[in-house]
């Protein structure tokens, strides 16, 4: 079965894999969690402020992207970003935008969805008493968020936020479909350019497994210890 | 902005030869439901088997259980139907690959067989959850009575479970036709496929996947209705669910 298995292949494009392909996925992942975590809290602030429309706005938002495939909204940022940079700096036509900027703007966009969702089961885990003390020691709303209620719904909902951010490190594989190169799409290219298909994949299958399972088992030993504090 | 619109693009012939580009999508929304449900029978099948399997006394079932559910959650989607697709006809003996190979739709079948199995890893933890959330009398008096652990499961876990199980699984199912997507990789042309079809065809992007978002709104919008009236019918009365 693996008589002909050339691992000599794997071996000499290490350095572009990881290089050029796990960065761009590594650096992915960390600002679209970081720009998805932001964008979902205030999506979820939006949500629970008890405006009617703001709160509907949001929730039109996050259904939206929600009921879409990924690649789809992939699709759609990549063709849309160009004209949003154009009506943002005035320009006289679509801009030019990286592979990085547009997949990074598509990923904050659509994993802010996801993430406001958990803030916002974090936030309503948040018992009563708490924001009620913060107005009687007369905190206004944002300095009660910003103090009492966002830090401790972040820390209860730390184990479902890192569990999103492993899906979100397997999802970038999907920058594929517009041929980016990210760590699988070098994987790829490598395995077209050689001929090697099998050796290819496999190897990028390990990395990925390896990785997502040494993080999951990371998220659970976190999860033991914060319940531990309770 | 300076995009040309042009919606009646829709009602003009499709260059493939296929009818109006409106014809296009409805063909890939129809391969998407498709592929869809037959993902999403593997996914059930697959899913129920392992999940029960996690929750036996014995250490082997759990340990395989355990072991299925994290070989199927740590790879991506899309490298897995990768691993179906390419590698696994170079792995196997050389008959059967040159089989699998040639065999006709094989897209299809590869998407329906790797985000069923995909899906499934998923079925199962919420199958396990669902048994595990049963109180522990349940199965205590089964045993109690003399149920073997065939029948304390046939008889008196696994229909409740089903009954509660059913919110979290119509949302693992409208996950099953997002995820068929990932399939364009494998040249499987299904709705999101289309719309970047006819994108390539007629450069009009935006009407294209437009109609494509309203598509998958309206399968998503079918599948919570629908889901609703079932959950309605067979929920427990006395748990959250049941009124």
């Amino acid at each position: 079965m693996f008589t002909n298995f050339d691992f000599d292949v794997i071996r000499r494009s290490l350095g572009y894999l990881f290089f050029d392909g796990m960065t761009f996925t590594l650096t992915l992942t960390g600002l679209a969690s970081l720009g998805g975590l932001i964008f979902g809290t205030l999506l979820a602030l939006m949500r629970l402020s008890g405006l009617k429309l703001l709160g509907r706005i949001a929730g039109l938002y996050v259904d939206l992207m929600r009921s879409l495939p990924l690649v789809l909204v992939i699709f759609w940022f990549y063709f849309l970003v160009p004209y949003i940079g154009q009506w943002l700096t005035g320009a006289s036509r679509p801009i030019r935008v990286g592979a990085f900027t547009s997949s990074l703007v598509t990923f904050i966009m659509f994993e802010a969805a996801y993430f406001s969702e958990i803030m916002r089961a974090g936030i309503q885990s948040i018992s009563k008493g708490q924001p009620a003390a913060a107005q009687a020691l007369g905190l206004t709303y944002s300095q009660t968020m910003r103090y009492i209620v966002l830090p401790q719904a972040f820390r209860n909902m730390l184990p479902v936020l890192l569990t999103q951010t492993i899906v979100l490190f397997q999802d970038t594989s999907l920058v594929y479909v517009v041929s980016i190169t990210d760590f699988l799409g070098a994987a790829s290219k490598v395995a077209q350019r050689d001929g090697r298909l099998v050796e290819m994949y496999l190897f990028a299958a390990a990395v990925y497994f390896i990785i997502s399972c040494a993080a999951s088992f990371g998220v659970r030993r976190l999860q033991t210890r914060i319940a531990f504090v309770h | 902005m300076n995009y040309h619109w042009n919606w009646r693009i829709f009602w003009e012939p499709a260059p493939n030869g296929t009818g109006t580009y409106l014809d296009m999508l409805l063909s890939g929304l129809v391969l998407t439901i498709e592929t869809a449900i037959c993902a999403w029978i593997i996914a059930l099948v697959f899913g129920m088997i392992v999940g029960v399997l996690r929750t036996l006394p014995s250490k082997t079932a759990s340990w395989f259980g355990f072991a299925y559910v994290e070989f199927f959650r740590n790879m991506p989607l899309l490298v897995q139907l990768f691993l179906w697709f390419f590698v696994l006809p170079e792995i196997l003996p050389h008959a059967w690959g040159l089989w699998m190979k040639q065999m006709s739709h094989a897209p299809f079948y590869t998407a329906a067989i790797g985000v069923g199995l995909f899906m499934s890893a998923r079925v199962a933890e919420q199958t396990r959850a669902g048994i595990n959330s049963l109180p522990r009398g349940q199965k205590l008096a089964a045993t109690a009575l003399g149920l073997t652990t065939a029948q304390t499961y046939r008889y008196v876990l696994l229909p409740m479970t089903f009954r509660i199980m059913l919110p979290p699984l119509t949302s693992e199912f409208l996950s099953t036709i997002k995820n068929t997507s990932v399939a364009i990789t494998i040249g499987l042309i299904e709705l999101t496929g289309e719309a970047r079809a006819m994108q390539e065809f007629s450069f009009q992007v935006f009407e294209a996947f437009t109609a494509a978002t309203v598509l998958y709104l309206l399968i998503n919008l079918v599948v919570v209705i629908a889901m609703r009236f079932l959950e309605r019918a067979i929920a427990v009365p006395g748990y959250i669910s049941g009124k």
